[in-house]
């Protein structure tokens, strides 16, 4: 082969490559969104259909009207929303409060409180279940939306600290030092010249915090009694009845379910990766 | 106030909520798992029972714990391994390829990545389905010759993949891995944009094979990431519980559970089983720790932490 035609016939590989794994990763996805559109005709057959032809919008009214155990899908929406948008409003103070004691202050316990840092995100969540379990309880906040709030807060607080710390440290020095000088406050200078520069960072750690809280089963599975108080992932489990599965309803609910996290990701994709590699690639 | 009290202040919220919500309840789970907690002492109406080694005893005598056991570590092994070369090598593609098609990929591996683990259960429980599933479909689009050659059948309609235990397994390897690829080529591709191209044109000029280029410069450079990679992949992989509970429809079969939902079952299923299911947490929390402990050293010795 001439280099040319070599060079021409890597560049096909290669992009053939590439269309495959596009395939693998969009066809799931493809596939759940275009069940959702199918007639049950074009459902329930061996067949493959790759398109639906009789396209309908009948699942996702069915989950939206009637829904699941009792309920509309939109109120484990608003629920899963509640749960989500709580954990991320007050997950972002505190972690914003904590990253800009560790990245701008040398203090006695600062190493210690970054390691603990470090050790708490290997301790598995699912191991802590059954403490918080009961703890839950024993505050009265069982079965309560705001149970499930804490719950997350915590989970997604020291990871939101370690990535926030980065972006703090970002930011330099000098900038809050020329408002000392122009006799701003402490409060102003934080409130006037860090947060803006941080702002671009707590979004991405306030999208990071909004998925595991959005995504969470298994605290809203043991948390969460009452069917009105369910959360999206445990309404999701109560389309698998005795009496056959709904799969137009089921995935109908996974789609609407997944679209805003979909969003949210295409959003925030390039900052989402630095912040959890940030510390690996710059050593 | 005076200055060198401010990071304190700063730092109280956080650390009573890592405080109250993780570390309290880390020490709970250990005391927990040398109790007898009955009902009634969910309830509050009795004092939980002091039982020694009793619940370590009784899961060490359980097969259920050792093919949970197995389970888990065989699951991680293998789906860790997977997401790496796949991501790895997708991340390598990605490099190599022209801005708008490496474009085009990342947004269909994102989208992947996106899906709740929720959703990725109904969506591959789905595909697998005995009688509906695509994955049956095309595997009855096999020659049957070469199919029965393959795997020993050729019709595949009403192959249940969702009841034996080891297919369970398979189901939940391709999803995880389908799910989590995406994040290690992503990372991968950003590491690979911050290696200088002189080095690869210089590997070129000395006539290097790609993958000898891959082994003396790609993986040295890019190793601190690798790192990360290997370990966030371990520990998400350890304790997968979401797409396993849908695939199985909740704790049923007692031979696919893994750490994780054999802890939950024995701690929320009638009857409750709260020290038991403790016990397995610990299990689960110190081979974590042990596995990561390497990594977590590593990390405070550098200078991230000083």
């Amino acid at each position: 082969m001439t280099p040319l035609a070599r060079k021409r016939f890597t560049k096909i590989a290669l992009n053939t490559a590439g269309v495959l794994v596009f395939l693998f990763a969009v066809f799931p996805v493809y596939w759940m969104v275009s069940t959702s559109f199918k007639a049950n005709d074009q459902i329930f057959t061996t067949d493959f259909i790759p398109f639906p032809t009789h396209f309908t919008f009948e699942h996702v009214e069915k989950v939206l009207t009637e829904g699941v155990a009792g309920n509309s899908i939109w109120l484990y929406m608003r629920n899963s929303a509640i749960v989500a948008l709580g954990t991320v409003l007050i997950g972002s103070v505190f972690a914003l409060l904590a990253a800009t004691a560790v990245a701008r202050f040398r203090f006695k316990g600062r190493t210690s409180f970054l390691i603990t840092l470090l050790v708490v995100q290997m301790i598995p969540s699912e191991a802590l279940l059954i403490p918080l379990f009961l703890n839950v309880r024993r505050l009265g906040l069982y079965d309560q939306l705001l149970g499930l709030i804490v719950i997350q807060v915590g989970l997604t607080l020291p990871f939101g600290i370690w990535m926030l710390r980065t972006f703090v440290a970002a930011v330099p020095k000098s900038l809050e030092e020329a408002a000392w000088i122009d006799g701003a406050s402490r409060f102003t200078t934080f409130w006037r010249v860090l947060f803006p520069l941080v702002a671009p960072g707590l979004v991405a750690t306030s999208i990071f915090s909004f998925i595991t809280a959005w995504n969470d089963l298994i605290f809203a599975l043991i948390l969460m009694n009452d069917s009105t108080g369910y959360t999206m992932p445990v309404a999701l489990q109560f389309f698998f009845g005795e009496r056959g599965t709904d799969w137009g309803a089921i995935m109908a609910t996974s789609t609407l379910m997944t679209l805003p996290v979909i969003a949210f990701f295409l959003l925030v994709q390039r900052r989402m990766v630095s912040g959890l590699v940030a510390g690996a690639v710059k050593g | 106030m005076n200055p060198k009290l401010v990071p304190y202040v700063l730092l109280i919220p956080g650390t009573l909520v890592i405080v109250g919500l993780l570390l309290y309840p880390t020490v709970q789970m250990v005391i927990m798992s040398f109790q007898k907690v009955t009902l009634r002492v969910i309830r509050g109406a009795a004092e939980p029972e002091y039982v020694g080694f009793g619940n370590f005893e009784a899961i060490f005598g359980n097969s259920v714990f050792w093919s949970s056991l197995r389970n888990t570590v065989a699951f991680a092994a293998i789906t860790v391994t997977l997401t790496l070369v796949l991501g790895t090598a997708v991340g390598v593609l990605l490099n190599r390829l022209s801005k708008r098609m490496s474009s085009f990929v990342i947004i269909g591996i994102m989208s992947a990545w996106a899906v709740p683990p929720v959703a990725q259960g109904t969506i591959w429980r789905w595909l697998f389905d005995a009688e509906r599933g695509v994955i049956n479909w095309a595997l009855n689009l096999l020659p049957d010759w070469l199919s029965s050659l393959l795997f020993g059948r050729a019709d595949w309609t009403g192959q249940p993949w969702l009841n034996d235990a080891w297919s369970v397994y398979l189901v939940l390897i391709l999803t995880v891995l389908w799910s989590s690829f995406p994040f290690v080529a992503v990372s991968v591709l950003a590491g690979l944009r911050g290696i200088p191209a002189e080095l690869y044109e210089a590997a070129r000029v000395d006539g290097s094979t790609p993958w000898r280029t891959f082994r003396k410069i790609t993986f040295p450079l890019l190793k601190p990431v690798f790192a990360v990679l290997t370990i966030l992949s371990i520990i998400w992989d350890f304790k997968v519980f979401s797409q396993l509970y849908v695939l199985l429809n909740g704790p049923t079969n007692r031979e696919a559970y893994n750490l994780s939902l054999f802890s939950f079952a024995e701690a929320f299923k009638a009857p409750p089983k709260m020290g038991t299911g403790a016990a397995i947490a610990v299990v689960l929390t110190v081979i974590l720790l042990i596995v990561t402990a390497f990594y977590t050293r590593q990390m405070v010795k550098s200078e991230e932490v000083q």
